[in-house]
């Protein structure tokens, strides 16, 4: 019995170079990566010949007009302006949200007094106040910050509610009698305590932002992704809306990342605890 | 050295008074304890037992200044709970609080941050705060995993810093709720003694809640039975005249658990009844 425990099974032989490179996880998925992608090109160039340009430019017609775009510097001041507005207004969304989503989290009152509009305002989208941005804040930068703006903060401040709700009141009583008065409960406790849920409101408002920045830039923006695709229309030129298209995805995923990594580095031990 | 001294001076202070005079707690329109009227000796170790859902916990609460003392606080107690002949009017560092469960530690500090948490708000500093803090986690036997995070813990280590922590202040009273109740029973009689050395360390009062009738035998100076709920209040006080170390498997502490026992027992019948009905 004991020998039949103690026996180390053969492993399968000597492994072939493919086989010992495909155990490696970083090769592993670069390679899926680069399958994926390339099935994504192949059916899209299908499509495109299928449609002709107008209707459906292809991979190659798209990346000419990248090129083109990317030459004469407006494809990199569209990018840099959209990001702007996208940071600043998100930024905002944060810097409001989650001080209200705390004090509404904490104070049942302030809850009951406020509740009933977060709930009507996270129901209205925000291309429904784009007429009304532009009345009321003019059609420079301020009305496409406060569109971002508008789209980040429900969902931050609600996000954050929520966190500080799920705070087991073992950890408020705990830090009661260490001697934490309400402040103190408040910063060493509940926002510690609610990082992983105001995490997850920044990374919603994050793709909120992205959808409402091509409305934001509907009205009156000269640069901009949401500009460049509006205004692609105007010229017929499908393939600058594709450009236009793509660079968004990739600036949201590069966003989303970046997030992810400084939440990695600067908040692990609130987010993964431990 | 000297920090050390000073630190292990000032944990032998006595522990303070615990007096409940006819108090009586609701919640809402529930009547959860009524009636109870106990007085705890300065440094006295009580164990409290009784039906689930008595109010153990409660009473616990309310010596701890959980309950109804502030405006969002739940329950309402009526008659006085005192602690050294004073009022009990909310959370207060002179009365530590051990949890059954370790949610109640912050999982985002590492051992020694969990145990800074009390001493760092009383405004302990620099090498003073080092020295306390690996004082009371020496104290606990926790040196190596100092710079652990709670989730790399085992349960009976988590336990340890709930002490260590609540330590950490110098309580005059530790009330304890089912501390070791999600233990192992390897780990759990290992922390008994734990606990009985840091009382006699301490000086404390001790109030600690438990299901266990040997852990209550082996620690109790006294063990309080409640009655079951609602409206429940304190059955019989055994003095437990055992000599320390105790053992649980000596006739005479064997003769006190078969009481203790029928005495739960009977209580917790009266739970299933009125919970059928
Ligand atoms: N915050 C509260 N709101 C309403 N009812 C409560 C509250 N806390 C306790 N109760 C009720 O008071 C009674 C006593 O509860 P308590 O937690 O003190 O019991 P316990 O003796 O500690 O039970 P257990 O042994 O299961 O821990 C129970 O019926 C419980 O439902
Ligand atoms: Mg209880």
């Amino acid at each position: 019995m004991t020998m039949e425990v103690n026996r180390t099974y053969p492993v399968n032989g000597p492994k072939a170079w493919y086989q010992r490179w495909w155990a490696v996880q970083p090769v592993r998925s670069t390679v899926i990566f680069a399958l994926s992608l390339a099935i994504g090109l192949v059916v899209w160039q299908l499509i495109s010949i299928k449609y002709g340009v107008y209707f459906f430019p292809s991979p190659s017609e798209t990346w000419i007009a990248f090129k083109e775009l990317a030459q004469d510097g407006s494809l990199a001041t569209s990018t840099i302006d959209s990001a702007r507005r996208i940071l600043v207004g998100w930024g905002l969304g944060l810097v409001v949200g989650i001080p209200i989503g705390l004090v509404m989290g904490r104070f049942g009152f302030v809850r009951q007094l406020l509740d009933p509009y977060i709930e009507f305002f996270r129901f209205v989208p925000p291309i429904s106040f784009v007429t009304l941005a532009i009345i009321w804040f003019g059609v420079g930068e301020a009305s496409k910050v406060v569109l971002i703006f508008y789209t980040s903060v429900f969902i931050v401040t609600i996000s954050t509610i929520a966190g500080v709700l799920a705070v087991d009141p073992l950890k408020v009583r705990a830090a009661a009698s260490l001697g934490a008065g309400p402040l103190r409960t408040m910063f060493l406790v509940i926002i510690p305590a609610s990082i992983p849920e105001i995490v997850t409101g920044a990374r919603l408002a994050m793709g909120n932002s992205f959808l409402t920045i091509v409305s934001a830039e509907i009205v009156a923006a000269q640069h901009g992704l949401g500009a460049l695709i509006w205004k692609s229309r105007n010229y017929g030129r499908t393939e600058w809306v594709f450009v236009g298209i793509i660079t968004l995805g990739i600036l949201g995923f590069l966003f989303d990342r970046i997030i992810r990594v400084a939440v990695r580095r600067g908040l692990a031990r609130y987010v993964n605890h431990g | 050295m000297s920090a050390l001294q000073a630190v292990s001076a000032s944990s032998g202070a006595a522990g303070h008074s615990i007096e409940f005079r006819n108090v009586s707690i609701r919640f809402n329109s529930f009547d959860a304890v009524s009636g109870v009227s106990l007085r705890i000796q300065p440094g006295e170790f009580v164990c409290l037992i009784g039906p689930s859902g008595c109010g153990k916990s409660t009473l616990l609460s309310a010596a701890a200044g959980f309950l109804g003392t502030r405006g969002d606080a739940p329950g309402a107690v009526e008659g006085e709970v005192l602690v050294n002949g004073e009022r009990v009017r909310g959370p207060d560092i002179s009365r530590g609080v051990v949890f059954q469960s370790s949610e109640a530690l912050f999982p985002w500090r590492t051992v020694r941050e969990n145990v800074a948490f009390g001493p760092r708000i009383r405004g302990v500093r620099g090498g003073e705060l080092r020295d306390l803090i690996d004082y009371y986690i020496a104290l606990v036997g926790l040196d190596h995993a100092a710079d652990r995070f709670p989730s790399q813990l085992s349960g009976g280590m988590r336990q340890r810093v709930q002490l260590a922590r609540v330590l950490a202040n110098q309580p005059r009273v530790i009330l304890m709720d089912e501390p070791l109740g999600a233990l192992d029973a390897q780990t759990r009689s290992v922390m008994q003694r734990e606990i009985e050395r840091l009382w006699q360390e301490t000086q404390c009062t001790m109030v600690f809640v438990t299901h266990d009738l040997d852990e209550a035998i082996k620690l109790g100076d006294r063990v309080v039975t409640m009655t079951a709920g609602p409206g429940a209040g304190i059955k019989s006080i055994y003095d437990i005249k055992l000599e320390r170390p105790r053992d649980e498997t000596t006739p005479a502490a064997i003769e006190l658990h078969r009481a203790l026992r029928d005495d739960v027992a009977e209580e917790v019948l009266k739970t299933l009844r009125s919970q059928r009905r």
